[in-house]
């Protein structure tokens, strides 16, 4: 399961682009597609950058101020794990 | 009222682009149509290219190419260009025959995004008595040269009774050959499948040994590989959500250019349907006959339209209501709730029977191209 130690990235079958149209960023794989809101586009943007997941973290408590940290790492987690159970995540060895 | 009705057309996503019906194969449970010599004139390169345009101001997100065997088509390169340059997720189904390595590596560098897979059977037999010729080796081919060029591969296998035993080994190629996603699809009932019905449809028994299997794989490789397993409806209460909802989120457009809300929707009398050739895919979806037919829940009889489950399974599938009562606006029989729900009793009755004759027929008009 995706932990803080984990690095997680977007699985190859998946493409992450903008859709004019909502507005919105969206997860397109075969067959299906989510629409993202800003914070889960965000974090998703973060996975192509190799960074463990307490790394992607410490960089949006950096830009949100104000925010507390611990409510960040649930989202983001929360969010992980909602991809990883859809298998749209390859996690790289941490 | 739904919100289709009252807000005019929903968003498509999908376009279902069926490039040609020419196939090397004949499976027995292809449903695509059985008059072949309608669709002898194929859209040309440039009307595809147009469609796809079309598609992307429609809001469409994805397209999938297929046919009959898209890989017959020598400009499949350029189409994949064309979508990819309206930012379309596009998928390649395909049996993988005629097979060319360096192509899979073209149509990778044009952008394609996944490729899917169909394989019979993991047996060589099994896999020549269902689409009567023996063509395993040359899919193990196409999955290894799919990896060696990165392009994300989905094994799709439609399960019937000859095969449905086997889904441990489906899951264990899967694994083997790096699938990253697995769709086991029990057969849809309709056009050469109705008519082999018999002889394919599982028992109750194989189906429930079958899921259990696919649903302990799912857990084991979640994260690896994303495994997807879709009922027959003959031994569900209710039916499945046919296309998510009629001309809801897809289009088909025929080899000939014909705009259809589904891939069978020609097999049900007296419906209408327009060319992409007289008419903008927008004008088509928007208002044509054949996708405001059964869009939204207007069109439902009872116990359809006052039931909770409507906007879940849109009263089923169009076709199958057709193709079994001849009427393609009622109730899908599959529903338990159907007045009819009879007639799938008694085809699963026969699917227990053990003395029952089950010959097979292999469809035969194909072209061996
Ligand atoms: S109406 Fe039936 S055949 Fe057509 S898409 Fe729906 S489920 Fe498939
Ligand atoms: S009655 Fe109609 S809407 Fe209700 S579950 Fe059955 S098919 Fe679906």
């Amino acid at each position: 399961m995706i932990g803080p130690a984990s690095r997680p990235r977007l699985a190859p079958k998946v493409r992450f682009r903008f859709d004019k149209r909502s507005g919105k960023h969206m997860l397109l794989y075969p067959e299906r597609g989510l629409e993202l809101t800003a914070q889960a586009a965000r974090i998703a943007e973060l996975c192509a950058e190799q960074l463990t997941v307490a790394a992607m973290v410490e960089r949006l408590v950096s830009e949100h101020p104000g925010v507390p940290h611990a409510r960040i790492e649930a989202d983001v987690l929360t969010f992980l794990r909602q991809l990883d159970d859809r298998g749209l995540l390859a996690e790289t060895g941490t | 009222m739904t919100a289709a009705s009252t807000i005019g057309a929903p968003r498509p996503y999908t376009l279902v682009a069926e490039l040609t019906y020419r196939c090397p194969l004949s499976c027995a449970y292809c449903s695509n149509p059985l008059e072949l010599a309608r669709h002898a004139s194929e859209l040309d390169t440039a009307t595809w290219q147009r469609v796809l345009g079309e598609a992307e101001s429609l809001g469409i997100l994805q397209v999938n190419l297929t046919g009959g065997e898209p890989l017959v088509r020598d400009d499949l390169e350029a189409l994949v260009v064309t979508a990819r340059a309206h930012d379309l997720y596009t998928n390649l189904i395909t049996s993988g025959i005629p097979f060319d390595r360096a192509r899979l590596g073209r149509l990778r560098a044009a952008g394609l995004d996944s490729l899917q897979l169909s394989v019979q059977d993991t047996d060589a037999q099994g896999s020549a008595w269902i689409s009567g010729r023996d063509c395993l080796d040359a899919k193990l081919e196409v999955a290894a040269a799919a990896r060696a060029v990165g392009l994300p591969l989905t094994l799709n296998v439609v399960l019937h009774r000859g095969n449905i035993a086997r889904v441990p080994a489906f899951i264990a190629l899967a694994e083997r050959l790096g699938a990253e996603r697995l769709e086991l699809a029990n057969t849809q009932y309709l056009g050469w499948a109705l008519v082999n019905r018999d002889a394919l449809l599982p028992t109750q028994a194989a189906l429930s040994e079958a899921r259990t299997v696919a649903d302990a794989a799912r857990e084991r490789l979640r994260g690896k590989i994303e495994i997807l397993f879709v009922r027959p409806d003959y031994y569900a209460d209710r039916p499945r959500a046919c296309m998510e909802g009629w001309a809801r989120r897809y289009v088909v457009v025929t080899p000939d250019g014909q705009a259809l809300p589904c891939h069978q929707a020609t097999s049900i009398n007296g419906l209408r349907f327009e060319n992409v050739k007289d008419r903008s895919l927008a004008e088509i979806w928007n208002a044509s006959e054949a996708f405001t037919a059964f869009r939204g829940d207007d069109w439902m009889p009872a116990p359809c339209r006052t039931c909770d489950e409507r906007e879940i399974d849109f009263g089923g599938c169009r076709c199958q209501a057709f193709a079994l009562l001849g009427d393609a606006a009622a109730t899908d029989p599959a529903c338990s709730l159907s007045p009819r729900h009879d007639v799938i009793e008694a085809a699963r009755l026969r699917a227990t029977d053990v003395r029952a004759e089950r010959p097979l027929q292999l469809r035969r008009f194909r072209l061996e191209s």
